[in-house]
């Protein structure tokens, strides 16, 4: 039966690169599509607020404090009396601001550490795979409070420093997945002819990993790298929450939950509105994840 | 008199995202017990696809039987209950697969995959299953069966893992033994030890064989008659000799001109021009002529019928009077 | 075998050493006075503080702090809180709970996981399947503790079937809390038996044990489940470990009194010893899961050879 399936997959069209290959399947999912319009909406926010709402997020009165939402105000007023709908508007910057600085962290660190180690392999590899032990040992959600707490403790702090510490957490926490990906893609990759044959013929070290590995390499870290983006943000939004991550004057959904959290009962709206907005942007950035994966993995198909 | 096992016209597709691909084209053929057939054709001719038919393990989807029987002495199989094909398996036809290693479960011992048939078909106890797993193992000359029987498929070379998977098919004594390119994935010496044993096996237990495979070696040695197999279709059908002294289609003739040969060194080898069709657009009438020498007009325009060419001997050639002449 | 878990325990030692140093620098390298708030409204008085600094031996350098209070763990000596409680009392007080919490979520998720990954492999593109996937897709982008309040809120505060905060942690209490703690990693679990089957079923393997005749029900459930599920216990196993140190969210909104509520309110009283402690717990149990876990899959996989 293989025999068969071989004989047809010779009949394919011209042949693509795997990326190629990758967009022309991606370009048919509906699911890739639904993913990217949600993104681009919450990039959108991120971007441009105004354009969603003419509220002031800062605004609070007491006398509309848990109001339900109405005509006026459609998702309703928080305990403080801030307007629900414009705060969730301009909570989406904070998120996504956390959330790509902290993937870009994760996946530069990791994957560069990685793509060493497994390229190189011997002592490096060890030390480095020892190190990122730690790392890995540490429960995340406990290692990020006892971080954040060291960090917090350095008293009032704008809203720069603030996002920083939780990207820099979230980061030191995270790297070593990104780098096992890429330790185990690469040594994979090392074993390949055409990485044995560069090497065989003299080419330099930089060279080799720059030429022959990478592009061989970034697939996986690729698919993880689209799906912790989704993570991270909702790693944000749960250090938020526990309150030690993003806080006043920072507006981000893990912020409100927090504020909303108390009076559950009174005003649910307060809660399930934010916790909507995060679930579904975490939503997408994991849809977009996983059609990218199954675009890439031939296997899948 | 009914054959032991008759497939008869056998038409398979293959329902693909790219298209249908039509696999099997009405393929024909019969073995009789104490009788080696041999299936001869280039990967992607249809051959395992067969067997798979025969047996009942397609692949649904994406393949689909859609026209044509499976007699096992008499009886349609395609028409049977599931109940009954499964009675069939094993206990009327069993099969013993190319790749060993893949074809036996990795996380059970070689002597559970024996036993297991034997509990649950023969209702045997443990004890009694795992001698019988252990004499089984001896008929195929795995030393030490007594130990061996408690190790797992890795723990074993690749000719000890094809006699376990044989010893694994007689377990339930069956009538027909489809071998599906059992040598292919092992050494040329363990080749020729694997192909004794079945030969052997064969004779004494008086099954039916039939034995797939693209090897005219292996086939030249052991098949008293050879079916040759190309897109999906039986080209010709012969008894050894026959088809080895004057071959009856062209593609059989260019098979065996590719061949090495001692008593033709220092001429160069002929090799086959062209590639065997996509499966999924077949040429219009032989698929064989735009790789044929000898196509006409007529190849192409008309799809040849089964030509008789003496006893029990066909081919599906416009011309297989004047190639059998040679 | 033997060689490898004591190469295994040999190498355990620096990351075990190294985790809970990173932890200890960390918690007691925090800017400002540890024992602020400690008295009440007033300073401490001086005596006070010369007597715990010189207690959790704070004047020392760092490392010969770490050292000293290693010192102290191997003899089985967790230290006292800066209130004078016994670091390891509290823990033993407090483990047990956080484990039974683990061990019901572990239970749910592999009996919900592992049934809709079967399900729905056995299934390919069916309604189920496609009915498996997008729950699990929503379960993984659900932060933990939003479900855990839209669970409190619909099941407790609505509907009014369970308590809304766990009083004692019965089993039966705990069943809430562990889905809510479990709902993560369950759809990773149905994930990968999804996978798993879906990959098995057109293995070779499957082939010949359809043509030795066996029946359907067999060649799914004992020859495909088999060789399906090894990743998935092996997943199932790191998440005991990932559990026990991943429970605080859940704890702190179903008031579980574990180990998770304990560290939290530790590190936000700044109180070193019990975080440090508690980390250190966590660790060990991480690391002698982690080993378990390869040596599990040995047994489950006869290929996997440790030499």
């Amino acid at each position: 039966m293989t025999d068969q399936m071989a004989v047809l997959a010779t009949d394919r069209d011209r042949p693509r690169g795997l990326f190629g290959d990758a967009w022309h399947e991606l370009r048919r999912r509906p699911l890739f599509w639904v993913s990217v319009s949600m993104i681009l909406l919450v990039v959108l926010m991120a971007a441009a607020p105004s354009l969603f709402t003419s509220g002031d997020p800062g605004l609070a009165q007491l006398s509309r404090s848990r109001q339900p939402p109405s005509a006026e105000a459609w998702f309703g007023y928080d305990n403080q009396g801030y307007d629900i709908y414009t705060r969730v508007i301009h909570g989406a910057r904070a998120s996504i601001v956390v959330g790509v600085l902290a993937t870009i962290g994760v996946v530069l660190t990791g994957a560069t550490i990685g793509i060493l180690a497994g390229f190189y392999g011997g002592w490096l590899d060890a030390v480095v795979s020892r190190v990122a032990d730690i790392f890995v040992g540490v429960p995340f959600v406990l290692g990020a409070i006892v971080i954040l707490t060291t960090l917090n403790a350095g008293g009032d702090a704008g809203p720069v420093r603030i996002v920083a510490q939780v990207v820099l957490s979230i980061a030191v926490l995270s790297w070593p997945v990104a780098m096992r990906i890429m330790r185990s893609t690469a040594i994979a990759a090392k074993q390949q002819d055409y990485v044995k044959a560069a090497r065989a013929l003299g080419a330099q070290p930089g060279r080799i990993i720059a030429k022959h590995m990478l592009p061989n390499c970034v697939a996986p870290v690729l698919v993880y790298s689209t799906i912790a983006l989704g993570a991270f943000i909702g790693a944000e939004a749960t250090l938020s929450y526990l309150g030690i991550g993003l806080r006043q004057p920072v507006v981000s959904w893990g912020v409100m939950i927090n504020s909303a959290k108390d009076y559950l009962r009174v005003a649910p709206h307060a809660l399930l509105f934010p916790a909507g907005f995060l679930t579904a942007t975490v939503l997408a950035f994991v849809m977009l994840g996983d059609a990218v994966r199954e675009a890439l993995d031939p296997k899948l198909r | 008199m009914t054959a032991l096992l008759e497939v008869e016209d056998l038409h398979v597709e293959f329902r693909t995202r790219d298209g249908v691909a039509r696999v099997l084209n009405g393929v024909g053929y019969h073995v009789d017990a104490g009788e080696t057939l041999a299936v001869l054709g280039e990967s992607g001719s249809g051959k395992s696809v067969t067997a798979q038919a025969v047996m009942g393990i397609l692949d649904t989807p994406p393949a689909f039987v859609t026209r044509g029987a499976v007699r096992f002495h008499g009886e349609d199989l395609l028409a049977a209950t599931d109940d009954r094909r499964r009675e069939v398996r094993a206990e009327g036809i069993a099969m013993i697969f190319q790749d060993a290693l893949s074809a036996l479960n990795p996380v059970f011992t070689v002597g559970f995959q024996i036993e297991e048939q034997l509990r649950l078909r023969r209702g045997m106890s443990r004890a009694d299953a795992r001698a019988r797993a252990i004499e089984l193992l001896d008929l195929v000359r795995i030393p030490h069966a007594r130990q061996r029987v408690r190790e797992y498929p890795h723990q074993f070379s690749g000719g000890m893992r094809q006699r376990a998977m044989i010893a694994m098919s007689l377990a339930l004594d069956p009538e027909v033994l489809i071998a599906d390119e059992p040598t292919t994935a092992l050494d040329v010496t363990v080749q020729a030890q694997i192909m004794d044993l079945l030969a052997e096996i064969q004779r004494e237990r008086h099954m039916g064989l039939v034995l797939i495979t693209h090897d005219l070696g292996v086939v030249a040695e052991v098949a008293d008659r050879i079916v040759v197999m190309y897109a999906g279709r039986i080209v010709e059908q012969a008894d050894a000799l026959s088809l080895f002294r004057n071959p009856g289609h062209p593609y059989t003739a260019a098979l065996m001109r590719s061949l090495p040969r001692i008593d033709a060194k220092g001429t160069a080898l002929e090799t086959i021009r062209g590639l065997p069709p996509s499966l999924l657009r077949i040429p219009p009438g032989c698929p064989f002529h735009p790789r044929c020498p000898r196509a006409e007009d007529v190849c192409q325009a008309e799809v040849p019928g089964q030509a008789r060419l003496g006893l029990g001997r066909t081919s599906a050639c416009h011309f297989a009077e004047e190639v059998v002449r040679g | 075998m033997g060689r490898y878990v004591l190469r295994r325990l040999l190498q355990m030692i620096p990351v075990f050493i190294g985790t809970t140093f990173l932890i200890y620098a960390l918690v007691w390298a925090v800017p400002g006075d540890p024992f602020e708030g400690k008295c009440g409204e007033r300073d401490c008085p001086e005596a006070y503080v010369s007597a715990m600094r010189d207690k959790f031996n704070l004047d020392d350098p760092l490392v010969v702090q770490y050292g000293k209070y290693l010192g102290n763990l191997l003899r089985g000596d967790f230290g006292l809180t800066s209130a004078g409680l016994s670091v390891g009392e509290r823990i033993a007080a407090t483990f047990p709970v956080t484990l039974k919490l683990a061990l019901v979520a572990l239970l749910i998720e592999a009996v919900i996981g592992i049934t809709a990954g079967v399900v729905s492999g056995l299934r390919n593109r069916g309604f189920l399947d496609s009915l498996v996937l997008v729950s699990t897709l929503f379960l993984i982008s659900i932060p933990v503790f939003v479900t855990g309040y839209v669970v409190q809120l619909v099941f407790g505060l609505q509907l009014g079937l369970i308590s809304p905060t766990v009083t004692s942690p019965t089993i039966g209490n705990l069943i809430v809390p562990g889905f809510v703690l479990a709902s993560l990693s369950m759809a990773y679990v149905a994930r990968l038996s999804r996978a798993g089957i879906a990959e098995n079923k057109r293995a070779d393997y499957v082939r010949t044990a359809l043509a030795k005749g066996l029946p359907q029900k067999r060649v799914v459930g004992v020859h495909m489940l088999r060789n399906s599920l090894i990743p998935v216990i092996t997943f199932l196993g790191t998440d005991l470990g990932a559990f026990l140190g991943g429970a605080i969210v859940t704890e702190g909104i179903f008031n579980v009194p574990g180990v998770g509520g304990l560290v939290f309110r530790s590190i936000l009283t700044k109180d070193g010893a019990m975080v440090t402690g508690v980390v250190t717990v966590l660790v060990l149990v991480y690391l002698l899961m982690t080993l378990l876990v390869d040596l599990l899959y040995a047994v489950l996989d006869p290929r996997i050879r440790y030499d």
